[in-house]
């Protein structure tokens, strides 16, 4: 492409954002009370056996080195902190963050789901955000298949060998993106609409949770790039005994 | 820190900031708030008559909803956890690295 070309590029492409801007509303978890008891349940128990799978990677992570929980301690920080930040949006309401993508790139997704867990208790029952009763539901989006989209990506980039931290924003992106689309999908399947059944109601659902989460999931690529970035430069030693760098 | 890395890390900041300030400027007027409400109100567009079956522990403790401020004091004090946790073990590594440069290890 020629300079021109380039600009001309550019210029559409930001021509398109501004006019994609419309305001509307968006949600985040799914609320106490909203999701019916058997999906709750059915949820629930379709995370146990990734929640116990994250337990016992932990369990090996610590045990093989137990200077391992630095970066576990800061994988899971990271977490509590993008998921407390709510930004403003294009479409007028705010949302927030998972921030799960860089431990799934760190530690793998098993251990990701038990850090998330922690997290999404913390808000249900202090902040009333997101809930106990779609606990199951909220852990199955955010700490499982958002950090297993993640992880997925980051290792299909490693092997096709793109630049390391181009792959580690588009799995902290995208990862972010799934997760509300796996939200959408929880939704639809437990409320169909009446006319085109789950499809149409997921549209729906969709049409509400992803422009709003489209920034938003650029500003946690980039974030989980800055942190990669400052430890590859400070904690070289620790990176390399969790298996992120090649050991020398 | 490399240079190359400062660099890109001082656009990427940029980047961040102008993403998420950008909306309040270009949308003047827009709510920006109920952000749990609307998923609630597809919900309800889709099943009429619909009556969330649990409320929150805590609102049906208090009786109510958690008053705004308190609620941010908690998102606060979220955030405070984490960035506490991440400050203090970035701290202790970059240290680290300055005191290697500063002494070579034993046996050189």
């Amino acid at each position: 492409m020629t300079r021109q070309q380039k600009k001309l590029f550019v210029l559409s492409i930001a021509f398109a954002a501004a006019f994609a801007i419309v305001p509307g509303a968006n949600a985040m978890h799914i609320m106490e009370g909203y999701l019916p008891l058997q999906f709750c349940i059915a949820w629930g128990v379709i995370c146990i056996p990734f929640l116990v799978m994250g337990f016992f990677s932990i369990q090996n992570k610590l045990r093989e080195n137990r200077k391992n929980i630095t970066i576990l301690a800061m994988s899971g920080a990271f977490i509590f902190v993008i998921s407390s930040l709510k930004i403003p949006s294009v479409t007028g309401s705010c949302s927030h963050m998972t921030g799960t993508g860089l431990g799934a790139i760190l530690f793998g997704p098993g251990a990701v789901s038990i850090l998330g867990i922690i997290v999404l208790v913390f808000q249900a029952v202090m902040l009333a955000h997101g809930g106990l009763t779609s606990l199951g539901a909220n852990t199955f989006s955010m700490a499982v298949a958002g950090p297993f989209l993640s992880y997925g990506v980051y290792m299909v980039c490693k092997k096709c060998k793109v630049n390391r931290r181009v792959s580690v924003f588009l799995a902290a992106a995208l990862g972010d993106i799934f997760t509300y689309c796996v939200t959408s999908f929880q939704l639809a399947v437990a409320y169909p609409s009446e006319s085109g059944g789950m499809l149409a109601s997921a549209g729906k659902f969709l049409a509400v949770f992803a422009p709003t989460q489209l920034p938003l999931a650029m500003i946690e690529g980039l974030l989980t790039t800055i942190i990669i970035i400052t430890l590859e430069n400070y904690a070289q030693p620790e990176l390399r005994d969790v298996g992120y760098l090649e050991s020398k | 820190m490399k240079r190359a890395d400062k660099r890109t890390i001082t656009v990427i900041m940029v980047a961040v900031i102008l993403i998420a300030v950008i909306p309040l400027f270009i949308l003047k007027g827009a709510e920006f708030g109920g952000s749990d409400d609307a998923g609630s109100q597809v919900v309800e567009s889709i099943e009429k008559d619909f009556e969330p079956w649990f409320s929150p522990v805590l609102e049906s403790m208090l009786g109510g909803e958690l008053p705004g401020e308190v609620e941010s004091l908690i998102f606060c004090i979220q955030t405070g956890i984490g960035v506490g946790i991440i400050a203090f073990l970035l701290g202790r590594f970059v240290e680290r690295k300055k005191w290697e440069k500063k002494q070579p290890p034993f046996g050189n």
